[in-house]
């Protein structure tokens, strides 16, 4: 009712419990994903229930009491084995050009406005915005840790909220350059539809377009250790004058 | 961050963009040849050779900061893994 009058949105930007579905998007990558996996499903769900369907057909014509010598007539047909031969390698087809043509989009770094450097340790992400450094030893760069559970303030998420949020300006093109400070990690967020691997010695990148103001949560998504499960990510999308402002205030 | 970067009205922009010497999700070696190109540029031209500075953006933009300090601890010491004179 509430939103109704004041117009407003709740976005699900968090995993919530029992949540079965995506967090709502909030980048185009995220939207392409989904509308990807919205297609598949449609499809996925004509089939299952066409091949069910044909299934329990035969099972319920051709049982033994009402069709005695079925059998001896049901050895093999070319045509019927062509068709179903043929029809799922159409279907793959069909699976896989559109994709590719996403995984192939989200590779594309399209002319990033700025750069943030990611390094994943044990257990904590660190984060870098390179080129706002002005001098050599004048760096923006800090740590992100985990708020431990008795710390944390009313409404706050548990296993989810960092000491320090990655800030970046809403609809900016921004680059990731992710990497690693000891073992593999994995740096994701559901929200925006990243995932990227970071190892050590290696420097990943990734673009994202944040398309509203929000705090979209992620964690650490390949196993890195005991804590593995105590590195979460919050990125939080701000205005760009919002951001501007922040910048200075480092 | 000093005073007069902040001031600077200008377009939102500080980063180097696409390369297509390095289109792939693998960016280490764009870092390192922007780090190779600007240290053989400022030594074969000079600090103030304005051309150069598109090289330190770039890596100063997708360079770790360890990187570099390493690196330029190798410059100094001169055991740099290879040579920028030539």
């Amino acid at each position: 009712m509430m939103n109704f009058f004041y117009n407003l949105t709740l976005y699900c930007d968090a995993p919530q419990p029992w949540g079965l579905y995506f967090q709502d998007s909030a980048s185009p990558q995220m939207e392409a994903l989904i509308e990807l996996h919205d297609n598949i499903m449609f499809y996925l769900a004509i089939i299952l229930f066409g091949v069910a369907w044909i299934m329990i057909s035969i099972i319920r014509n051709y049982v033994s009491n009402k069709a005695p010598i079925s059998n001896k007539y049901l050895n093999h047909g070319t045509l019927i084995e062509l068709i179903w031969t043929i029809t799922p390698a159409l279907i793959l087809i069909l699976i896989a050009f559109p994709s590719f043509k996403l995984l192939y989009l989200m590779d594309e770094v399209t002319d990033p406005s700025l750069t943030v450097f990611v390094e994943g340790h044990q257990w904590y992400w660190s984060y870098q915005y390179p080129d706002f450094s002005n001098g050599d030893d004048e760096e923006l760069e800090f740590d992100s840790y985990l708020v431990p559970e008795s710390d944390l303030e009313e409404g706050a998420l548990r296993m989810l909220e960092v000491d320090n949020r990655v800030i970046l300006p809403e609809l900016t093109h921004v680059r990731f350059i992710i990497s690693s400070g000891d073992v593999i990690h994995s740096y994701a967020c559901p929200a925006l539809g990243i995932k990227c691997d970071a190892y050590p010695g290696r420097l990943n990148q990734i673009s994202v377009l944040i398309n509203r103001e929000g705090s979209f949560f992620g964690q650490c998504s390949e196993i890195c250790g005991i804590l593995h499960s105590s590195m979460p990510i919050v990125i939080e999308s701000i205005s760009l004058e919002k951001f501007l402002f922040w910048l200075q205030e480092q | 961050m000093s005073d007069d970067e902040e001031r600077v009205t200008m377009p939102f922009k500080f980063v180097t963009g696409f390369d297509a010497r390095f289109p792939n999700q693998n960016q280490t070696k764009h870092c390192w040849q922007n780090y190779v190109d600007y240290h053989k540029c400022i030594l074969a031209k000079g600090e103030d050779f304005k051309p150069c500075r598109q090289f330190f953006i770039a890596y100063r933009s997708l360079c770790p900061a360890s990187w570099t300090a390493r690196w330029d601890d190798q410059r100094d010491a001169g055991n740099f893994p290879l040579r920028l004179d030539q």
